[in-house]
């Protein structure tokens, strides 16, 4: 396969790299420009709302939205908000009063953020593992990975529900419609970079016994693009969630 | 630097682990801050530096950027300055708008 696809295993002399490398490197600047094109599409929709959150319901009047309560539930605001405009007891609310639709899953966010960086230190040592020639080291810190990508898809699962079971769905309004449409993208990622570490750590890893530097190369560039996709989610929780 | 003796490789490992640890404060910080009541602005630029922080921590460490090829940088580089352009557009568009009406 080597002589078929030169400098898969060594560097090419005029980029210093493997082309395994560098094309992972340009597939990540591709995949900077697609979420950055979505970001962009968040900012000018937050921006050009003169009361985002009220934006947020779908909503042109913030007497639409009651205050919230004590627990802060996104259900006081997304299933009653079209009849508490009617209600003049529930109506007294001022845009300072409204919360986000999405600040009810700043908990489980955070998890999932620590989460997907705990993953990201696993990914490093399971490459580090086979840099120091111990594919036993490498399986269990891989293994970790998996496991810790299937939880962050676990705690999504619970998150989309939580939602559409209290209706904020993406034809509510555009931002939901943004952050269903974002963070849909990146599970999809995060999907990607799980079957790829899947195949690289069972069937894949057979090829540490006839090519190990061929397969520490793989491992790294299936490393930098879950680094990639712990970077994204880095900027997407502040900015969906905490602003 | 897979090229480096065991142990000068083993005191990356040690750098993995402190920036993961860093990770984690930050992550923390990014919260606590959140329940500033800050202005909008202001609140937009500290999540920003400290998303920032742990991007380039994320970006240099465990990617191994800043022991990488000038090629990557370049291509980096040519990127970054395209997103910035993509992200600066909805505000100057915003503060056409509001000039606009302004006048």
């Amino acid at each position: 396969m080597s002589e078929l696809i030169p400098y898969i295993d060594r560097e090419r002399p005029d980029t210093g790299l493997t082309n395994a490398k560098l094309g992972i490197w340009l597939f990540i600047a591709s995949e900077i420009m697609l979420f950055g094109a979505f970001f962009s599409s968040y900012i000018f929709l937050r921006v050009g709302a003169p009361d985002w959150k009220t934006f947020a319901y779908g909503l042109t009047d913030p007497a639409a939205i009651h205050a919230p309560a004590a627990h802060d539930d996104h259900t006081d605001h997304a299933t009653e908000n079209a009849s508490t405009a009617d209600t003049p007891a529930k109506a007294l609310a001022t845009p300072t009063h409204i919360s986000s639709p999405l600040h009810a899953s700043i908990p489980m966010a955070t998890i999932n953020t620590i989460v997907l960086i705990t993953s990201s230190i696993t990914m490093v040592m399971a490459w580090a593992s086979l840099v120091l020639k111990q594919l036993g080291r490498f399986r269990l810190y891989m293994s970790a990975t998996i496991l810790l990508g299937l939880l962050f898809l676990c705690i999504k699962y619970t998150e989309y529900s939580a939602k559409l079971a209290h209706g904020l769905t993406p034809g509510m309004s555009p931002l939901m419609g943004m952050y269903w449409v974002m963070t849909g993208l990146h599970v999809v990622h995060v999907i990607g970079g799980l079957v790829v570490n899947l195949y690289l750590l069972i069937p894949g890893s057979r090829m540490w016994k006839t090519n190990p530097e061929q397969f520490t190369g793989r491992i790294e560039v299936a490393g930098l693009y879950w680094h990639f996709v712990d970077l994204v989610w880095i900027f997407l929780f502040p900015t969906l969630y905490l602003l | 630097m897979s090229t480096e003796s065991p142990e000068a490789f083993k005191k990356h490992i040690r750098g993995y682990i402190l920036v993961f640890v860093a990770l984690m404060i930050l992550t923390g910080m990014t919260v606590w801050v959140s329940s500033w009541k800050v202005g909008v602005p202001i609140a937009v630029a500290i999540a920003l530096v400290i998303a920032c922080t742990k991007g380039a921590l994320v970006a240099t460490v465990f990617m191994h950027l800043k022991s990488e090829k000038p090629i990557i940088f370049y291509c980096l580089v040519l990127t970054l300055i395209l997103l910035l352009s993509v992200l600066l557009l909805p505000v100057a568009t915003a503060l056409l708008t509001m000039t606009n009406n302004a006048g």
